[in-house]
């Protein structure tokens, strides 16, 4: 080490905390309000219903709602060796939620990277098939960050048919193309009409597209009760999003 | 006890410096532990003294030297330096839980003293760091 500087030692130990699972799947969009809390937090309860080991950690640090998605009561993880995920569902879940409760939790983006590094160098993920994490909006510090630190990362994009934000999403793919991150494709939501705005913009991307979510006006009532979110559009879709041959799992 | 999660960290960049620097055997390893996280200090330097030096051999006989770091936050809405005891953080509760294992947390609960804001910087004493590694190649001469 450099004479004189000191190192922050939690980056060194991610590698170890994550060496037990299969794949990290980031649910991103990079545009505010496309349902990516929703599509992250079926996603994770669709694995766990067809048998898969999941964890779901929502980085949207200043905003959780993965938590309310699922109807999961707030509550310390265990403390074992460093932290034990709460078990909800049969979804593996790390929330900043867990530790705030309804307090508000500003975050500069300093602050943010440095709240990633600790999570991820004490939470105890064990085994998993599927890390999925649930990204916050936008380009910045958190996105980046877990392309720099997490290993076998691998973008799930979402996206509607709103101009907005199909240009935004548009230069999502372009970054990560460009940072060559994995993507395994851009899902729809909130489909209204016949649009092939998102379908166009996979196809020129050259990702794949993962199929769209009609907009839901029941979905509210879903939120929260995993037995009505099993009965969504949202599930039917996501459900069939990965198929049952990627996510292998370590022995 | 997450004390030891955060101990194998130290311990990891120790022996992660050490190749950077061609060491064979490190002989002394230096952390700060910052206030704020109020971390179990006996917990923590059991991890490292008694447990963790068993992972490699390069730590056999290594010397830990722990020491404190007081927490000063500076408002950034006011200008004002600050210590945990003025930030009115209940220690004792979930909000001291929250923090320790999590210490930006903090901006959920503390307020500057002066003015309220929540929007400040952790400028010392927020976690633990690794200051300094010391030791020794086969290659070194005597």
């Amino acid at each position: 080490m450099i004479p004189g500087e000191s190192i922050d030692p939690r980056a060194f130990a991610i590698g170890d905390r994550l060496a037990g699972v299969s794949r990290v799947i980031g649910v991103t969009g990079s545009k505010g309000g496309v349902g990516r809390s929703v599509i992250a937090s079926t996603l994770a309860l669709a694995l766990a219903d067809r048998g898969k080991r999941v964890g779901l950690f929502d980085l949207d640090f200043t905003s959780p709602s993965d938590h309310v998605v699922l109807g999961v009561e707030r509550g310390f993880p265990e403390e074992e060796f460093g932290i034990e995920p709460h078990l909800a569902h049969g979804i593996h879940m790390v929330s900043v939620a867990f530790f705030t409760g309804d307090a508000a939790v500003p975050l500069r983006g300093d602050a943010a990277t440095s709240a990633l590094l600790e999570l991820l160098a004490i939470t105890r993920w064990g085994d998993l098939d599927i890390l999925v994490l649930d990204m916050p909006p936008g380009l910045g510090d958190t996105n980046l960050d877990v392309i720099q630190l997490l290993p076998r990362l691998e973008f799930l994009l979402v996206g509607n048919g709103s101009r907005v934000v199909i240009d935004s999403v548009r230069r999502a793919l372009q970054l990560f193309t460009e940072l060559d991150v994995p993507m395994i494709g851009l899902l729809e939501n909130m489909r209204r009409g016949n649009e092939q705005a998102v379908e166009s913009l996979a196809d020129t991307a050259g990702v794949p597209f993962l199929g769209s979510v009609p907009y839901d006006q029941d979905l509210e009532d879903a939120l929260g009760h995993v037995d009505l979110l099993r009965a969504s559009a949202v599930y039917s879709v996501v459900k069939d999003v990965l198929p049952a041959q990627q996510s292998t799992a370590p022995s | 006890m997450h004390e030891l999660a955060l101990a194998d960290s130290v311990v990891k960049a120790a022996l992660s410096a050490a190749d950077d620097a061609g060491m064979d055997r490190i002989e002394r390893i230096v952390v700060k532990v910052g206030e704020l996280q109020q971390i179990k200090r006996e917990l923590f330097e059991f991890s490292l003294t008694n447990v963790l030096p068993a992972m490699d051999s390069r730590l056999a006989g290594v010397k830990f030297e722990v020491s404190d770091e007081l927490v000063r936050f500076q408002c950034r809405s006011c200008g004002i330096d600050y210590g945990r005891d003025e930030a009115g953080i209940d220690s004792d509760g979930d909000q001291g839980e929250a923090i320790h294992f999590i210490p930006e947390l903090s901006h959920a609960f503390a307020r500057c003293p002066s003015c309220g804001s929540p929007d400040f910087e952790i400028r010392a004493g927020r976690g633990i760091t690794l200051e300094r590694i010391e030791g020794s190649s086969e290659d070194d001469p005597g």
